[in-house]
């Protein structure tokens, strides 16, 4: 060992030979020269001579500082280094350290008697290299170990010491909360020195702290304002202002005593970091005082008037934090801000781009949108989604307050997803179907936009629009009776161009198309109807049409005959007879008989051309692909027996095939006209949780008696839920639920599914799916789910036989706004135990120096923050239990995968739950609820999840009045 | 607070890296090859921010080498463009017209000053004399150190000493790696 040891010190390269070294090599054997000098490094790190060791560790600090090279493995031997009794290699080791260590470094903890050590040092130097090392890498339990040290550190009589070790405080309140109780006093003394250096760092302390817990800091108050008026330190008098800023919205009577301070600086200081730092001051917190707002504006316009273009950048910063109160200012300074949209600076451009939007009002809306849709289309794809994105996000606030023409709003849209570089599909998606949803007036308009956005074939190609054509293919689907022309609507759905689209995309396409179909048939039965008995089926037509009626007559006012087939207008001539004027109706049924034959080709044609498309779709690997396209194919061979000989048909229109035809028409038809609304998301809150409901048992034991049982678990878990539901279910989905039982059903089912995709929490998707398609390839539940869907097509059988009529819900009133819960739920962010322990013994500290406020607040913070630490497990609590039960329901499922008979069961369970008259076609309503229980279910734990941190909100006594 | 600080070439190379909050190894190569690719390419008549991953770095051009600093989105941007000359004009008087080279070859010792200006990523020493003041008595301290250190290695040190001496009269590379950090007087500077 000790020859080549002194071979290594002898022609050890040092760190200037390795930097030389490097500055010769090319780039491609840089690597190669790289290994070589770990591999160097690696043997004389392990030399006993300290020299040589810590040179070799220099040259490694080196190469992870600046090549990033691993040098965990070294970190023994760095902590050999600083326990060396030399001050070089200790300076070398601990670089090493504080370059390199990490919480998770395995040796850190062996380096805290050698920093003790260093802290406790003579040397001033030593203890100073200590400190930074501290405040750089310590951990729990370095931070716990050295806290004394450091606090007698803070009295030490050099200034310098005493500086970093107040510095080193931070890092020892973020990890060990309870060093306050040591430490904080003697901070908020040195608060009072008049070393400038000291103050300087305990007021940075105070900013980073009362930045994460500011409440804490409010007795400190008056110290603070000394600070604010007497220091002259700049960068002092920032810190505190930031402090302030916390502060201020605390204690409302902070405000009146700062401002005149505050306003005085800002107008004497030459430094324009201070004024700054005012002006953001003022407008952050004191926004109600016009004479320090009228200052602030008077500095702001001087910034932007300067060349420099941080000062540019900056002003329109604080401009666009005073706009929302003061939209004066923003005016005050127009010019600017338009010109700044061309700046060369896209941080500046962004920052004038917001202001420009928050200067938008319902009356210039719309010239704002058209001249930055404009600038948009000619400037660089970034910032072009900036803009489209700040329009969108403008327009749709509090539920598209500012606008009024919505009918250019959607056409706006439109055009903006025709910009090339558009990236915003996905939000002006939503924002279709959330507009179609809210507003019915702008219905023909969306439509007309979602038909041009459909026909288009090169919009298909650009994936960052496929989400808004999936919107525009629902919007078309759902609101198909608005539709000049379906035949067109479908050929655009199918046409061949869609293989391009993802495939959960492409079974949106599909159920659109399908939906137009029903519709399509469905007018078309309706005026046959019309025409084969006008009066002995009136009652029940006026049932029929109230639906669609409401729905259409808007559409109905402009009729269009130029289409071939246009089921609109034979809506209307025979919807408003029946409602409104009878004898009308029998004047154009003669027209009907003309209409008729070419409404019924273009029938035929398009269940053609559905047929030809779906076909290979069939046996496409996607399975929701394929379900769908089984499903409207299965329909089709339905209804296609009706048309495929119209002569004799019309002759015994009564025939029994056709009954069966036109009722599932009908009854699908009713399902899919079924107005949807946004759902507000306190909707769950207002469900009361029913008495027998216990969400916080624990289920382990049931699985351990079920566990070999195999079945009645999920049953006896959902059953408690029914009750529930059955107060809950809204009527709109009964009506689903009721005209569902066909061989249709699965496509319902998939309808209700897809529409709780679209407006549910994302995460049931899965749920869902995972609930109700079994995986492909699970050999397992193959056998079963034969079974379950032979019970199905049974009962379908049988369901269509039972005469129970549709069940129609009440159409919406026009929904534009939910009462509340519209806005996003407020959630805010769970304090971290930490942080609360940290505030819980400042508090303790501080009210104990104010002996009167002491008497006030009963609590030592001990039994505080561990109260406080209860509540929080309290809170916890139901939610974690709440998830093990949520969690159980699929676990118990899928696994046993026994789908059939579970649903079996879940019938036998509901029947008898419910206890309601018998009836198989309960079955699939049965399957549904539990799936809505489901997602209502998974809807509530996430609210229930949003909503605890709010109850963990500690709670603090009135602070008293420091200040007078 | 600043959560960290890099200096980079205008090149991509990197020449001093240090990080306040914890960083994985990859985090930080994956931050220094985010933020060069956005600062380097942002022309000289931009602002000097950033916004990025909802923190704000302020950079500043000195000759060739781009001093960054990472800060929380409510810190005051000119205060760290401050902190940054400050830095450089300590460094300034440390090497004597400091130029990039100076800190390639010194690197730790670029370490040491920016120690005695930040501390947990506050500023802890407005005073330059008092900066330079500390790093001197430190760097005799070393040296002391050194020359108490074993003969041996106390040859070779002086060796290898005489040796760089040699070399770094005579400019070992193209200019461009010589040229100072010029000071245009900040703007701002008031502090």
């Amino acid at each position: 060992m000790a020859s080549p040891s002194l071979m290594d010190t002898l022609f050890q390269r040092s760190l200037d030979d390795i930097i030389k070294g490097f500055r010769h090599q090319q780039s491609s054997t840089e690597s190669i020269f790289i290994s070589r000098v770990i591999e160097e490094i690696r043997r004389e790190i392990k030399s006993t001579d300290l020299q040589t060791k810590s040179t070799a560790l220099q040259k490694l600090t080196y190469l992870n500082s600046i090549h990033f090279i691993d040098m965990s493995w070294a970190s023994f031997h760095a902590i050999e280094c600083i326990s060396s009794p030399t001050f070089s290699h200790k300076k070398i080791g601990y670089l090493a350290i504080s370059q390199s260590f990490s919480e998770s470094t395995p040796v850190i903890l062996l380096i805290s008697n050698q920093l003790r050590k260093d802290l406790k040092s003579g040397n001033e130097f030593e203890v100073s290299l200590a400190l930074d090392c501290l405040s750089r890498i310590g951990t729990v339990d370095l931070c716990r170990d050295l806290a004394s040290e450091v606090f007698i550190l803070m009295s030490s009589s050099k200034v310098f010491i005493r500086k970093k070790a107040i510095g080193v405080v931070l890092r020892l309140f973020e990890k060990y909360p309870d060093a306050v109780r040591v430490c904080f006093k003697k901070l908020v003394e040195s608060l009072e020195g008049s070393d400038s250096p000291i103050v300087s760092a305990v007021v940075g302390v105070f900013c980073e702290l009362a930045a994460k817990d500011p409440r804490s800091y409010l007795p400190l108050a008056p110290e603070f304002y000394r600070i604010l008026v007497d220091s002259k330190n700049n960068w002092v008098l920032i810190k505190v202002l930031k402090i302030f800023v916390k502060l201020a919205p605390l204690e409302p009577r902070l405000a009146k005593r700062l401002v005149e301070p505050i306003c005085d600086h800002m107008r004497k200081t030459g430094a324009k970091s201070l004024v700054f730092e005012c002006i953001r001051t003022v407008v952050t917190s004191f926004s109600e005082y016009e004479s320090a707002m009228k200052l602030a504006a008077a500095k702001i316009r001087e910034f932007l008037m300067e060349d420099d273009p941080n000062l540019k950048y900056l002003g329109l910063h604080v401009i666009s934090i005073m706009a929302p109160k003061h939209l004066w200012a923003v005016l005050e300074n127009k010019d600017v801000v338009i010109q700044s949209l061309s700046d060369e600076d896209p941080n500046i451009k962004l920052e004038s781009l917001r202001l420009v939007m928050a200067m938008a009002s319902e009356s210039n809306l719309v010239e704002t949108c058209r001249v930055l849709v404009n600038y948009a289309l000619k400037s660089d794809p970034d910032f072009c989604n900036e803009i489209l994105g700040s329009i969108l996000s403008t327009c749709c606030q509090n539920v598209y307050e500012v606008i009024i023409d919505f009918d250019w709003y959607v056409s706006l849209l439109g055009e903006m997803s025709r910009i090339p570089n558009c990236k915003k599909g996905e939000e002006i998606g939503n924002q279709l179907i959330d507009i179609g949803m809210r507003v019915k007036d702008v219905r023909p308009e969306l439509v007309r936009i979602a038909r041009d956005l459909l026909i288009d074939p090169a919009l298909l190609g650009n994936p960052f629009l496929h989400r808004l054509l999936s919107a525009a293919a629902w919007v078309c689907g759902e609101y198909v009776e608005f539709s000049r022309n379906p035949v067109e609507l479908m050929e655009a759905l199918l046409q061949p161009r869609t293989s391009l689209l993802p495939s959960s995309i492409r079974t949106v396409y599909m159920q659109s198309a399908f939906k137009i179909l029903i519709f399509c048939i469905h007018s078309y039965f309706l005026q046959k109807e019309d025409m084969a008995s006008e009066v002995s089926h009136l009652a029940s037509k006026r049932e029929c049409s109230e639906s669609s009626g409401l729905a259409t007559d808007k559409a109905l006012v402009q009729s269009d005959q130029d289409e071939g087939f246009n089921p609109r207008d034979s809506n209307q001539s025979y919807e408003y007879p029946s409602v409104v004027d009878t004898g009308d109706g029998q004047t154009s049924t003669s027209t009907f008989m003309e209409k008729k034959s070419t409404m019924h080709e273009s029938i035929v044609n398009v269940l053609n051309l559905m047929e030809l498309v779906l076909s290979p779709l069939s046996g496409s690997l996607d399975v929701e692909i394929q379900e769908r396209a089984c499903n409207v194919l299965g329909f089709i061979e339905l209804v296609q027996q009706e048309f495929s000989n119209p002569l004799i048909r019309k002759e015994a229109n009564l025939d029994r095939e056709e009954e069966i035809a036109s009722r599932v028409v009908e009854w699908l038809h009713d399902g899919f006209s079924e107005e949807l609304g946004p759902v507000s998301v306190t909707a769950q809150d207002r469900v009361p949780i029913p008495d027998e409901l216990v969400l916080k048992e624990n289920l382990t034991d049931l699985e351990a008696i079920c566990g070999g049982v195999e079945l009645p678990a999920p049953v006896s878990l959902t059953s408690p839920y029914y009750g529930q539901s059955a107060v809950f279910s809204v009527s709109n989905l009964q009506a689903e639920e009721d005209s569902e039982p066909s061989t249709e059903s699965s496509s319902l089912l998939t309808e209700h599914r897809k529409r709780h995709e679209l407006y549910y929490l994302p995460s049931e998707k899965n749920k869902i799916l995972a609930n109700d398609y079994p995986p492909a390839n699970d050999p397992s539940s193959g056998i079963n789910t034969n079974d379950a869907t032979e019970d199905l097509v049974k009962l379908a059988d049988q369901s269509l036989v039972s005469k129970r009529k549709p069940n129609h819900a009440k159409p919406r009133p026009v929904v534009v706004k939910l009462e509340e819960g519209e806005a996003a739920p407020v959630v805010s962010k769970k304090p971290e135990l930490k942080d609360d322990l940290l505030s819980g013994a400042i508090h303790d500290i501080l009210l104990g120096n104010e002996a009167k406020a002491a008497s006030s607040q009963s609590n030592p913070s001990d039994k505080s923050s561990s109260k406080r630490k209860g509540k929080a497990k309290h809170v916890d609590l139901p939610d974690s239990k709440e998830n093990l039960a949520v969690g159980e329901q699929p676990n118990h499922e899928n696994p046993s995968s026994r789908r059939g008979k579970h649903r079996g069961d879940g019938k036998q369970k509901s029947k008898k739950s419910q206890g309601k008259k018998n009836g198989d076609g309960r079955e699939d309503d049965g399957e549904k609820e539990r799936q809505k229980i489901r997602d209502h279910h998974g809807r509530h734990k996430s609210r229930q999840r949003a909503d605890a941190p709010i109850k963990v909100v500690p709670q603090t006594p009135d602070i008293p009045d420091y200040l007078l | 607070m600043i959560q960290f600080v890099l200096l980079i070439s205008r090149q991509g190379k990197v020449r001093l890296t240090k990080w306040y909050s914890p960083y994985t190894q990859k985090e930080r190569s994956k931050v220094i090859r985010e933020l060069s690719g956005v600062i380097l390419n942002r022309g000289p008549k931009l602002c000097n921010f950033v916004e990025w991953r909802g923190q704000k770095v302020v950079y500043k051009r000195y000759a060739s080498l781009y001093f960054c600093m990472c800060i929380d989105q409510d810190d005051n941007e000119l205060e760290v463009l401050e902190i940054i000359h400050h830095f450089v004009e300590i460094l300034d008087r440390y090497f004597g017209s400091v130029c990039e080279l100076d800190l390639i070859f010194n690197f730790h010792k670029a370490y040491y000053v920016l120690d005695e200006i930040l501390i947990a990523g506050e500023l802890q020493e407005s005073s330059k004399k008092t900066v330079a003041r500390l790093i001197a008595a430190q760097d005799s301290l070393v040296e002391t150190a050194k020359e108490q250190a074993s003969s041996i290695s106390n040859i070779i040190a002086q060796a290898t000493n005489r040796r760089k001496q040699s070399n770094g009269s005579c400019p070992i590379v193209n200019g461009r790696w010589l040229t100072k950090l010029h000071f245009p007087r900040h703007s701002l500077t008031e502090l």
